[in-house]
């Protein structure tokens, strides 16, 4: 299985919508960081409104993913997370913080429009 | 009434799985979507933990009703190398495999109920329930 990472300017768009293995989170990692090395793309919304579990592994691969495409030169946005997923993750004891986020894909544009000052 | 039913946890994929059967049975016995939600990340959690260490086990579920409440029993069992300390795996931030899994301390606060039973060279137990609200 592999996600979806789809070019938007200077963007790119991801919109999670299946129930992520372990492999799939682990692959869509290394896409996308291949997808902003070769696009050259600055911004990544990366949605998760159809994801309705984040168990830690996949909180790992998603925070390591925004650290990664930071160090890369690329700022992501989560966009979209439920509030049952937010609750979850927060009786596991995984914070995020660090890991910027918006209420919607649209908000999620807005701020990367905002970080990235264009 | 017990149902009883049960995933085995051998390879990644049966992560999902016992997730995916763990929220359907929550859902069935009329969890609201929050719950189901912690339910279903409770298993993956404990399916990772036996996938890590143990590599073969399974998760066993369970109706269990009592009086005035109904409620979801999961089992996570396996026959792998066992837990040496079981007071340090309860704290929070204690990983033996660089950080994969939340661990156990976070299962205990997705649950209502949580019971953890190991022993060196046998194998580790995690009983876990959750009740309906």
């Amino acid at each position: 299985m592999r996600i979806p990472i789809l070019k938007l300017h200077n963007y790119l768009l991801v919109s999670i919508q299946v129930d992520l293995d372990d492999q799939t989170a682990i692959r869509f990692q290394e896409d996308l960081l291949d997808k902003i090395h070769k696009s050259g793309a600055t911004g990544v919304v990366i949605d998760l409104t159809s994801v309705d579990i984040i168990d830690s592994f996949i909180a790992k691969v998603l925070g390591d993913v925004v650290t990664m495409s930071d160090l890369m030169g690329a700022k992501v946005v989560l966009t979209g997370i439920q509030p049952a997923v937010a609750m979850t993750l927060i009786d596991l004891g995984v914070h995020m913080q660090n890991v910027p986020t918006a209420l919607n894909l649209e908000q999620g544009l807005i701020k990367l429009r905002q970080e990235l000052e264009e | 009434m017990e149902i009883k039913s049960c995933v085995k946890i051998r390879k990644e994929w049966d992560i999902v799985s016992a997730r995916q059967m763990g929220r359907e049975m929550a859902k069935e016995l009329g969890f609201g979507t929050v719950d189901q939600a912690r339910i279903a990340t409770a298993i993956s959690e404990l399916a990772r933990n036996i996938y890590l260490y143990a590599e073969d086990g399974q998760i066993d579920y369970e109706v269990i009703t009592e009086v005035n409440r109904r409620g979801i029993k999961i089992t996570a069992h396996d026959n792998g190398p066992g837990i040496e300390d079981l007071g340090r795996v309860m704290e929070d931030g204690y990983s033996t495999s660089g950080g994969l899994g939340a661990g156990l301390p976070g299962v205990k606060r997705l649950m209502n109920h949580f019971d953890l039973q190991s022993e060196p060279g046998k194998g580790t137990t995690v009983t876990a329930i959750k009740w309906v609200r």
